[in-house]
């Protein structure tokens, strides 16, 4: 099917209009140009590009919250000190989306409604509580990004609706997290296995854990036999591989050509284990 | 259906008509007609098609080309001085940095990119830089060596 209709939205009305009228979204063309000509799925026959509403593109934190605009980059969000600092997950998950190109041109919300269940920012979002906001020409609804995902690439979002941000609840003090893919290369990769760690550690003790998988079951999700078995213990290697069994045990993974089911479990645990060791370091400042 | 639009390239201006659904880069080489950048893998894998969007570094066969409206796109064709090659250009000749010669427009495009964002990185640095680039010839050493001769780090 060829493009019948191309426009380019210069407003958030302007592209809300568009999509109560049929069109599909495109921002950075990362997924939707490439799964196109990959011959996955053909170019919508109506197209809407988002990436000059200038509203969608702010980044900030106050008032206790991140707030990420929709076509914040992953560069601008794996450079933000906001996000380096309270959010390091995140920073590192940005940073390894793709190639450099990737990253300039990808946007955070493209991310999260193309829906993989191997994207990298995918676990980061999820543990540290994001909601996503979205919005058609009829009115705008939150919902956890963790509920907005219903399987690989599919959402409940209707197709009027545009993510336009993401909110993110600032940690607690003395929090660290972070993300950490098993790749066979170190750019132009997707997860073959990953795991996120956000960890608050009071006086020698995990008080809170969350933790999540990625690429290992239908959707990221979080893992709460992993959390329960570090929250509330000292966070030593006992604790910290009791959860990283855990992660390997919720695991439901596919067979493709990154790696069997079998090989994606066992190293499950081994990179759970690894995230949930880098985010303690960081949450008792011994690392960056 | 055709759009009318223009296209900033290298600076000069072109009044093109595309199909809606054209990628930058089948604008740049087969509208425009600037073969410099080259079409590898079309699947955002190899790097070989790269270019700079407002001097950000962008994989042209995975860009629809009526988004770059409004943009300064900047491709192989723009990094000399008339005659005069870029300085990573030189580089890459002289430390041998070229074989076949197919991937060498996408590298000198994101080495510039890179050097433009880390103006002294460090070898890993460049490695990584240039990941999302493929070589199929030269092993890499030779590229790697030319950015960073350029770098004034090697």
């Amino acid at each position: 099917m060829s493009v019948s209709s191309f426009t380019t939205a210069a407003s958030l009305d302007d592209a809300l209009a568009a999509l109560a009228a049929g069109a599909r979204p495109v921002a950075g063309g990362t997924d939707l140009v490439v799964g196109a000509r990959s011959g996955k799925s053909t170019l919508p026959a109506s197209i809407v590009a988002i990436h000059r509403i200038a509203e969608l593109h702010a980044v900030s934190h106050a008032d206790g919250a991140l707030r990420l605009g929709a076509l914040a980059s992953h560069e601008e969000l794996a450079a933000s000190d906001d996000v380096r600092s309270r959010f390091t997950a995140l920073a590192d998950a940005c940073a390894i989306v793709g190639s450099h190109a990737t990253r300039a041109q990808g946007t955070i919300g493209g991310n999260v409604m193309n829906a993989s269940p191997a994207m990298e920012t995918g676990g980061p979002l999820v543990c540290f509580g994001a909601t996503a906001t979205l919005q058609s020409a009829t009115g705008s609804r939150e919902i956890a990004v963790a509920d907005l995902w219903t399987g690989p690439g599919a959402t409940t979002a209707a197709d009027d609706e545009l993510l336009v941000g993401l909110t993110l609840p600032t940690p607690a003090d003395g929090t660290g997290s972070a993300y950490l893919r098993l790749e066979y290369r170190r750019q132009m990769e997707i997860a073959v296995v990953g795991a996120t760690a956000v960890v608050t550690v009071a006086g020698g003790a995990v008080t809170e854990a969350r933790i999540a998988m990625t690429a290992l079951s239908p959707t990221i999700r979080r893992v709460p036999e992993a959390e329960s078995a570090l929250a509330g213990s000292d966070g030593g290697p006992a604790a910290i591989a009791a959860a990283g069994a855990a992660v390997a045990a919720a695991a439901t993974p596919i067979s493709d050509v990154r790696g069997s089911a079998e090989y994606r479990r066992a190293m499950a645990a081994v990179i759970a284990r690894r995230a949930i060791e880098n985010a303690l370091a960081r949450a008792r400042g011994e690392e960056g | 259906m055709k759009v009318a639009t223009t296209l900033i390239v290298n600076g000069n201006a072109y009044p093109v008509e595309l199909d809606p659904g054209t990628n930058l880069l089948a604008a740049v080489r087969d509208v425009i007609g600037l073969t410099g950048s080259k079409e590898g893998c079309d699947d955002s894998e190899c790097g070989a098609c790269m270019m700079l969007l407002d001097g950000q570094p962008v994989n042209s066969c995975s860009y629809l080309a009526l988004q770059a409206e409004g943009s300064e796109v900047t491709t192989v064709e723009g990094l000399a001085a008339g005659e005069t090659l870029a300085p990573l250009q030189a580089a890459f000749l002289d430390l041998g940095g070229v074989q076949c010669g197919f991937c060498t427009p996408g590298m000198l495009v994101s080495a510039t990119a890179l050097l433009a964002a880390n103006p002294s990185p460090t070898e890993d640095e460049v490695r990584i830089g240039l990941s999302g680039n493929l070589c199929r010839c030269t092993g890499y050493d030779g590229i790697v060596k030319a950015v960073l001769s350029v770098a004034g780090s090697s």
